[in-house]
């Protein structure tokens, strides 16, 4: 479990980041941080790992105040991804996974056999062991991005817009697969993202963000789809709303379901026992 | 020909001499140059006063200072100290700017990205910002050796050895077969030592010849990597 409790920064130009942001974030499930640029959504993941240290109140993993805890170790038993895969390009693609694992002394042999496991874990093939960073493509690059930040298995994974620069097809790719990956390894996932399908999608709860890390709404995605807090979060998530906001259309004597772009969505099953409307 | 043949003993003789005054200057300002520069790449005060320092110390004229180096450092006129120290300190004049430059290029999103995953300040420095910071750092490092190789010519006017010599007597001789000598033994030691850097930067960076490729021919090698 991760609390943020009143916490604040105010950067030394002083600009205030993050004023007054409290959360739970629960253990083994998945927290989305969502908001428009410059809403303060790095600053608070960068506080968690020490990055970026407080200028008010205090963050507690399991109940130890960060700051209280030594930064390099701090960061290497949390796992870290970020948007530009941050990988070192003068390092091959096992030994970039590895990278924790060696800093932290395990032998080389044994921390290169489990860099291939994880390859396996997030959906690279290992023929690509070899290879430089340069020589992948950006969502092969995000994938071992994703298998370095779970090498030294930690039990917190921070993710900074890490499908942001790829693009729809692979993204929503990856989403799946770090769907699944969650499914069978349940670690505590702080992702932020500027998008709010990708936030509905992977989010357990979904952390609605305005600038200066105010919250806007805390809740599950249906919650905050049910019940928007206010204005600003039914713009926010208005075009997501539009879109899974069904109804029925009639088209030449048949009934069809249309999302709110006016898109065909699917056939309508009435219950067995009626007649069955279809399309 | 024949002049080259007959002397072929002191020729050889001046080119190992040559050889071990190149390879102390070099050396030395690269060792020393590095953390110098990357000082100056870290730190914004000493950034400006080191480069500046840098730059008028390049002014001097060598032979100025060789001369004053035994005044400076108490050494003998004949002291081959008198050399080394005075082109170490150019080889850290033309080293330091580029090492700035070789530190400055290395990307911010690795490095916040190696703090981020636990690198220490310390291993960070030796295992991502001095080897990417190398492809640069060896383009610096081979203009030194040239220059270096080239300079140490200069101690024949304050009665060193190396090729220099052949210029200098070739010169009192007026005997220009010997100051052709000298000028294509000088030549051909800058190159070996050039290609032997280059050899060593592929051994030492193999990665960089790939990111090259890579960014040369993006467009093809990415597109089939997609996919997957
Ligand atoms: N090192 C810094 N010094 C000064 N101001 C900063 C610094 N880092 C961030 N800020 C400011 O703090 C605010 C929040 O920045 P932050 O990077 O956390 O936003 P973000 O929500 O991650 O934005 P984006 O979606 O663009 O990544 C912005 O106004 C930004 O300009
Ligand atoms: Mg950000």
């Amino acid at each position: 479990m991760i609390t943020f409790d009143g916490v604040s920064k105010r950067f030394p130009d002083g600009t205030l980041a993050v004023d007054n942001f409290s959360i739970t974030i629960p253990s083994r499930t998945t927290t989305v941080f969502v908001g428009s640029s410059g809403s303060g959504k790095t600053t608070l993941l960068r506080m968690i790992n020490r990055m970026v240290d407080p200028t008010g109140g205090a963050i507690r993993i399991d109940d130890e105040d960060v700051s209280t805890l030594e930064p390099v170790a701090l960061r290497r038993r949390v796992g870290y991804v970020m948007q530009n895969s941050g990988l070192l390009p003068h390092r091959t693609v096992v030994d970039n996974v590895a990278t924790v694992p060696l800093l932290t002394g395990v032998p080389k042999r044994e921390a290169r056999e489990a860099a291939l496991q994880l390859m396996d874990t997030v959906g690279l093939d290992r023929a690509l062991a070899e290879r430089y960073p340069s020589q992948l493509s950006g969502g092969q690059q995000q994938r071992v991005g994703v298998a370095r930040g779970l090498a030294n298995d930690p039990n917190i994974l921070l993710m900074d817009e890490p499908f942001g620069a790829v693009d729809p097809l692979v993204r929503s790719e990856l989403q799946q697969e770090l769907l699944r990956i969650q499914k069978e390894l349940a670690k505590t996932i702080v992702f932020v993202t500027h998008d709010i399908d990708e936030a509905f999608l992977l989010g357990d709860q979904v952390v609605i963000l305005s600038t200066g890390g105010r919250i806007a709404q805390v809740g599950t995605p249906e919650e905050i789809l049910a019940h928007p807090a206010d204005e600003f979060v039914d713009n926010f998530i208005g075009a997501e709303r539009g879109r899974r906001a069904l109804s029925i259309k009639n088209v030449h004597g048949k009934d069809v379901v249309v999302d709110g772009t006016g898109r065909l969505a699917g056939i309508l099953r009435v219950p067995s026992g009626e007649s069955s409307r279809t399309v | 020909m024949t002049w080259v043949l007959a002397n072929l003993e002191q020729i050889w003789e001046l080119t190992v001499a040559h050889i071990l005054l190149s390879i102390a200057p070099i050396l030395l300002g690269f060792v020393l140059a590095v953390p110098i520069g990357w000082f100056a790449h870290r730190f914004r005060v000493s950034r400006g006063v080191v480069l500046t320092v840098c730059g008028l110390l390049y002014t001097i004229p060598s032979l100025a200072l060789i001369v004053a180096m035994p005044t400076i450092l108490g050494t003998k006129i004949l002291d081959p100290l008198n050399l080394i120290v005075t082109l170490t300190l150019y080889a850290i004049a033309l080293m330091v700017r580029t090492a700035t430059d070789a530190f400055d290029a290395v990307s911010k999103d690795v490095i916040q990205s190696s703090t981020a995953v636990g690198f220490g300040a310390w291993r960070r420095f030796w295992q991502v910002e001095l080897p990417l910071a190398g492809p640069v750092l060896l383009a610096g490092l081979r203009v030194v050796s040239t220059s270096t190789v080239s300079l140490v010519t200069l101690g024949a006017l304050v009665g060193m050895s190396g090729l220099g010599y052949l210029f200098t007597n070739g010169y009192q001789r007026n005997f220009p077969t010997e100051i052709l000598t000298g000028i294509v033994g000088t030549v051909l030691i800058a190159v070996v030592f050039d290609v032997l850097l280059v050899l060593i930067g592929r051994m030492l960076l193999p990665w960089a010849r790939v990111d090259e490729a890579a960014r040369r021919g993006a467009g093809s090698a990415r597109v089939k990597a997609v996919a997957a």
